[in-house]
C-alpha cells in the first residue's frame, strides 16, 4: 500500500495536477485527491465514457484496445488510464 | 243378385259339355294353360246372375269381374249340377280369399270365353299386369271394397272418467209457471229495464268461500322449468400500469474495509506500476508544449487587442445618476467610497461649500450631517443614512469589518460608525476626544493593513488578530496620527472606573446605537501623532493627502491562516480588544514606514512614521527625507497603482505626477499641465496603464500611458456640471466596471466602464513595467546631467535657477500665501547658493 500511495505522490506532485481518482472496473472510487462529490461525479461519467471508448475500439479491431484516453478542455486536461480492474483518472491544468 | 245370363242355347249345353269336356282334357293341355288358370264357359244365365254378360258388364278393354266366393257357393248350392260352377265346386271351396277373379278371354286363349283365375298369386300376377291400362275402375273397385268397417270399441278405462266428468241430471228439471191475475182490458205499459242497474233488484247468486269447510287442495299444477348449473359470465378488470414518478438515484460507494482491502491488493500495484509511466510521460508532454494552441488566436487580432479601434467609438456610459435632494442641497460631495462587500452599494459624504479660505475652522452651520448610502438602482432615495457630528471629508471602510467606518470630519474628530442595513438612521459610534484630535478638517483617513500593527512608538509590529484596527488620518494642522480601536492598555483602571461614572450620569444612551465602541467614545485618544517639520526651513508641512505602502505579512503563514479562519467567522469585540504590550510582539523589520504625503502647496513629502528619540528621550518625528515641488497647489489624489506597489499617482493643481516608491530623485513621470485644474483621480482595477482623472469643469480624461503620453487617450466633456471632486472606481461580481463619479453640486454619477477600457490588452502589465523602469532610467540620466551642468554654474556663481530636477512647469497661482512662500523658499535658496559660492 505504501508503493501505491508512493506513486499516487509522484503523480500528484506533478506541475499542474489538480487531482487523481483511481477506481474500480464498475467505476466506483477507490481513492481520490478530490472531495467526495467530485469524485463520485467524475468516476461515474469517465467509466461510462471508458466504456464507450473501449468498445469502440473493439469493434473496430478486436484485436486492438484501449490503452490511455486523454481529454482536453478548455480549463484542463483529463486523462485516464484504464485497465482490466481498475482505471486512474489524472486532471490536469496544463501551465500555458 | 243373380247375374243375368244370355242365354245361348247352344252353349248352354255346348258349355256344360265342353265345360267337362274342358274340363278334362285341360288337365291334359297342360301346355296350354297354367295350373291356376280355369277356362270356363258361363251360360247366359249365369252371367246374368253374376253380371257378367259380355260385352255388357264385361268388356274386351275390361275383362276382370271379381266375384264374390259366397255368391258362387250358394249358386252351386242352388243350381247343384246344372251351376256353371260346378265344376270348380272345390277349387272355389278352398279358395281362401273372399273375391275371385273371372277374366273375359275374347280372343280364346285358353279355349273358352271365360276363365278363373283359381289361386290369389296368379290372380295378384294377372290382376296387377293388367291393371295399369284400366286403372280407373280398379281403383273405383278397390275404394269401393275399402270402406273402412267399424271397429268393435276396446275399453281402456276412460269411461269411469268421462262418466266423471260428465254432467248428467241428477234430477227432473222443475218448472214453474207464474200467473198474475189482471184484469184485461187495461192499458199496458211495457218499458225496458238494465238487469245490471242497482234498482233493478236482480238476485243473484255469486259464488262465496264458504268458511264451513275448505277444499285443501291435494294436487297442484305447476310448470317447471330447468336452470342450469353452470352459469358463465365475464368480468374485466382494469391493470393499472406502474409507472416511475420519481426516481433518485444515490452513487455507489465502498465501504472503508473494501477500500483498504483493494489498496493493499497485489492487482493494484500492479496497475499502477504498469500506469504510471504512461501518466507521467502525458503530464509532461502537456506540460512542455501546448499541442492545442489557436495561432490566430495567440496573434492576438480580437476585439482587445487593438486599442486605437474602440476607443473613439465608445466611452463611458452613463448608467445611474444618484441625488438626494433634502441632504445634497447647496453641498458638495467630499468622498466617495464603494461598500467592499456589497455590490451597489455606495456610500457619499457631504460638506458644505464655501469660500476659498484658509481658516476653516469658524464657518459653521449647524445642520446635520450624514454619510448617505446610495444603492442599486435606487436613484433618489438613499438606502441607509449614518449621522454624523459634522460633515465629513474622508472616511473609509474598515477593510476586514465591512459594518465599521472611520471618517474624519470638519472639526478634526474621528468617528468610528457601525452600519446596521436594517434601520434607515444610524448614527455614529464614538467620536475622538475634542483635546487630541486634529485642529483642521481630518482629509484623509486610511486604515492600516491587517497584516501589521504599530506600537506608541510607530514600530511595526506582527499582529495577532486579524483584523484592521488601527486607523491613520492626516490634516493640515500639519499633523498625522495613528488611532487604534481597541481600549488603550494603560487606562484600563481608569476606564473601568469610568464607566461607572458614565453609568451614574446616565447620560442618555441614545437609541439603537451598538455599543460596539463606546470604549472609545469621547475618550478616544490617538496611539501617537508624527509631525512633519520641513526639510529645510522651519515650519511643517500641511498634509492633505497620504499614502502607505501595503504590506503583506510572509512569515508564519500557518499561523496567519489560523487567524484567517478565525478573523472571518468571529464579528470583532472591539471592546473586548486590548491593545498589546509593545514587548510581547515581534518587530516586523521589512515593513516600509515611510510614507508618502501630499501636501497643500502640493508638495510631495516622503518620511517616515517611526519616532525617534532626541537626546533627552523625548520622542519626536524625524525630518522628512524627500520633498518635491511638483504640483503647483493642493494635492488632492495620492494613489497607489492596484498592480505596481511601487508606483504611486497623484494629482494637485494642474498636473500629475507619477512616483516610484524608493527613486529618490523625483517623479519618474510628470505628466503634461492643463488648462484645467486637475481635481480626483483614480487608477483603472483592470488596466495597469489606464487612469481617470476628473478637472474642475466637470470632464473626465482618460489617460493610457501606453498609447500617448502627452495628452488624454480621451476626454469625455461636461460629464458633470461642475468641478468633479471624487472619482472611485469598482468592479462588482457580475464583470461590471463602474465608475463613481462626484461632483461639486452633490450629484453622485455612476458611469459603466466600456469593454475597451476594462479589458486589458495582452501584455499590459509587462510593457507598463517597462514604460516605467525606461522612465526611471532617464530620470537618473536627467538627474545626472543636471548635476553635472549645475556644477559649473554654480561656480560660475550666477545661477538664479531652481535646482529642483523638474521638468519645468507652468502654473498659475491664485493664492496669496502660496506665492509668498514661495518667494520666501526662492529666496532661501538664493542665499544658500550664494553662500556656496562665496559670496
Amino acid at each position: 500500500m505504501a508503493e501505491v500511495e508512493e506513486t499516487l505522490k509522484r503523480i500528484q506532485g506533478q506541475k499542474g495536477v489538480q487531482g487523481i481518482i483511481v477506481a474500480n472496473s464498475e467505476g466506483i472510487p477507490i481513492k481520490s485527491t478530490l472531495d467526495n462529490s467530485s469524485t463520485v461525479q467524475y468516476a461515474g461519467l469517465i467509466h461510462q465514457l471508458v466504456m464507450k471508448a473501449r468498445s469502440t475500439i473493439r469493434d473496430i479491431d478486436p484485436q486492438n484496445d484501449l490503452t490511455f484516453m486523454r481529454v482536453r478542455s478548455k480549463k484542463n486536461e483529463i486523462m485516464i488510464a484504464p485497465d482490466k480492474d481498475f482505471f486512474l483518472i489524472v486532471i490536469q491544468n496544463p501551465s500555458d | 243378385m243373380a247375374p243375368k245370363r244370355q242365354k245361348s242355347p247352344s252353349r248352354k249345353t255346348g258349355v256344360k259339355g265342353k265345360v267337362k269336356d274342358n274340363l278334362t282334357p285341360s288337365p291334359m293341355e297342360k301346355p296350354d294353360h297354367p295350373d291356376d288358370i280355369y277356362p270356363i264357359v258361363l251360360t247366359t244365365a249365369t252371367q246374368e246372375l253374376f253380371e257378367c254378360c259380355i260385352d255388357e258388364d264385361v268388356t274386351e278393354q275390361s275383362p276382370y269381374k271379381l266375384l264374390e266366393k259366397d255368391d258362387i257357393i250358394q249358386d252351386i248350392k242352388t243350381r247343384a249340377a246344372v251351376s256353371d260352377f260346378h265344376p270348380v265346386k272345390q277349387f272355389v271351396l278352398d279358395y281362401p280369399e273372399d273375391e275371385i277373379l273371372l277374366v273375359f278371354d275374347v280372343d280364346f286363349t285358353y279355349g273358352q270365353s271365360f276363365y278363373l283365375v283359381l289361386t290369389p298369386e296368379a290372380k295378384a300376377r294377372i290382376y296387377n299386369v293388367l291393371q295399369p291400362p284400366q286403372p280407373e275402375i280398379i281403383v273405383l273397385e278397390d275404394d269401393v271394397s275399402k270402406t273402412p268397417e267399424p271397429k268393435p270399441w276396446i275399453s281402456l278405462g276412460s269411461e269411469l272418467e268421462v262418466d266423471q266428468e260428465s254432467v248428467k241430471e241428477t234430477r227432473e228439471k222443475l218448472c214453474y209457471k207464474f200467473d198474475l191475475k189482471r184484469r184485461p182490458g187495461l192499458p199496458v205499459c211495457f218499458s225496458d229495464r238494465n238487469s245490471t242497474e242497482a234498482e233493478c233488484r236482480s238476485v243473484a247468486c255469486p259464488s262465496y268461500q264458504d268458511s264451513r269447510f275448505s277444499i285443501k287442495q291435494m294436487q297442484r299444477d305447476c310448470g317447471m322449468q330447468a336452470v342450469p348449473k353452470l352459469q358463465s359470465s365475464t368480468a374485466q378488470t382494469e391493470r393499472a400500469v406502474q409507472r416511475n414518478v420519481f426516481t433518485q438515484y444515490e452513487p455507489r460507494e465502498l465501504r472503508e474495509k473494501e477500500k483498504e482491502n483493494i489498496l493493499r491488493s497485489e492487482k493494484l500495484k500492479k496497475f499502477v506500476n504498469s500506469v504510471t509511466p504512461r501518466v507521467l510521460h502525458a503530464l509532461q508532454q502537456a506540460h512542455i508544449m501546448n499541442v492545442f494552441t489557436d495561432d490566430f488566436k495567440a496573434l492576438g487580432i480580437g476585439a482587445e487587442a487593438s486599442d486605437q479601434l474602440v476607443m473613439v467609438s465608445e466611452g463611458l456610459k452613463l448608467q445611474w445618476t444618484f441625488t438626494d435632494e433634502k441632504r445634497a442641497m447647496g453641498k458638495k460631495i467630499s468622498s466617495v467610497s464603494w461598500h467592499p462587500t456589497i455590490h451597489g452599494l455606495i456610500a457619499v459624504t457631504f460638506i458644505k461649500k464655501q469660500e476659498e479660505q484658509l481658516d476653516k475652522s469658524t464657518v459653521y452651520i449647524n445642520s446635520p450631517a450624514f454619510i448617505v448610502f446610495y444603492g442599486f438602482p435606487d436613484q433618489s432615495n438613499p438606502r441607509l443614512l449614518l449621522e454624523c457630528p459634522d460633515d465629513i471629508f474622508a472616511f473609509e471602510f474598515c477593510p476586514s469589518n465591512p459594518n465599521v467606518i472611520v471618517g474624519g470630519c470638519r472639526n478634526g474628530k474621528d468617528l468610528g460608525n457601525k452600519k446596521e442595513n436594517k434601520t434607515p438612521v444610524m448614527s455614529y459610534c464614538a467620536v475622538s476626544s475634542i483635546e487630541s484630535s486634529h485642529k483642521s478638517p481630518v482629509t484623509d483617513v486610511q486604515w492600516l493593513p491587517k497584516t501589521f500593527e504599530v506600537t506608541r512608538t510607530g514600530v511595526p509590529v506582527q499582529k495577532i488578530s486579524n483584523m484592521s484596527v488601527q486607523v491613520v488620518t492626516c490634516s493640515p494642522d500639519c499633523s498625522v496620527m495613528f488611532w487604534d480601536l481597541r481600549v488603550p492598555k494603560l487606562q484600563n483602571q481608569f476606564l473601568a472606573d469610568r464607566k461607572q461614572d458614565v453609568d451614574q450620569k446616565t447620560m442618555m444612551t441614545p437609541y439603537s446605537i451598538p455599543t460596539t465602541f463606546k470604549h472609545l467614545d469621547r475618550t478616544w485618544k490617538p496611539l501617537f501623532r508624527v509631525s512633519l517639520p520641513k526639510i529645510d526651513t522651519s515650519g511643517e508641512y500641511a498634509p492633505l493627502k497620504f499614502s502607505l505602502e501595503h504590506y503583506t505579512c510572509n512569515s508564519n503563514t500557518g499561523r496567519n491562516t489560523d487567524n484567517e479562519n478565525d478573523g472571518a467567522e468571529v464579528l470583532p469585540e472591539y471592546s473586548q480588544l486590548r491593545i498589546p504590550s509593545a514587548k510581547t510582539l515581534k518587530t516586523l523589520d521589512d515593513v516600509n514606514t515611510k510614507f508618502y504625503v501630499g501636501t497643500e502647496e502640493g508638495e510631495i513629502v516622503y518620511t517616515d512614521w517611526k519616532l525617534e528619540e532626541d537626546e533627552f528621550g523625548r520622542k519626536f518625528s524625524a525630518k522628512p527625507l524627500l520633498c518635491f515641488r511638483t504640483h503647483a497647489w493642493f494635492v488632492n489624489t495620492m494613489q497607489r497603482s492596484p498592480f505596481f506597489k511601487d508606483i504611486l499617482l497623484t494629482t494637485g493643481g494642474w498636473n500629475f505626477a507619477i512616483w516610484k516608491e524608493g527613486v529618490m530623485g523625483g517623479p519618474i513621470f510628470v505628466g503634461p499641465s492643463s488648462e484645467q485644474e486637475y481635481s480626483a483621480a483614480c487608477w483603472s482595477l483592470s488596466r495597469s496603464a489606464v487612469f481617470f482623472i476628473g478637472r474642475n469643469d466637470g470632464s473626465i480624461e482618460v489617460w493610457n500611458l501606453l498609447l500617448n503620453t502627452s495628452e488624454p487617450t480621451h476626454v469625455h466633456e461636461h460629464v458633470a456640471s461642475t468641478r468633479i471632486t471624487c472619482i472611485k472606481p469598482c468592479i462588482t461580481a457580475s464583470k461590471q466596471h463602474y465608475l463613481a463619479v462626484a461632483d461639486n453640486l452633490g450629484v453622485l454619477r455612476v458611469f459603466n466602464v466600456p469593454k475597451a477600457l476594462r479589458s486589458p490588452v495582452k501584455n499590459e502589465d509587462l510593457n507598463m513595467q517597462i514604460f516605467f523602469d525606461q522612465e526611471n532610467d532617464r530620470l537618473k540620466d536627467y538627474l545626472e546631467w543636471e548635476e553635472l551642468w549645475a556644477k559649473p554654474r554654480k561656480e560660475e556663481g550666477e545661477s538664479k535657477k531652481q535646482v529642483e530636477p523638474d521638468k519645468p512647469v507652468t502654473f498659475q497661482v491664485d493664492s496669496e500665501e502660496a506665492d509668498l512662500k514661495e518667494y520666501s523658499d526662492y529666496l532661501k535658496l538664493e542665499e544658500s547658493i550664494l553662500e556656496h559660492t562665496g559670496l
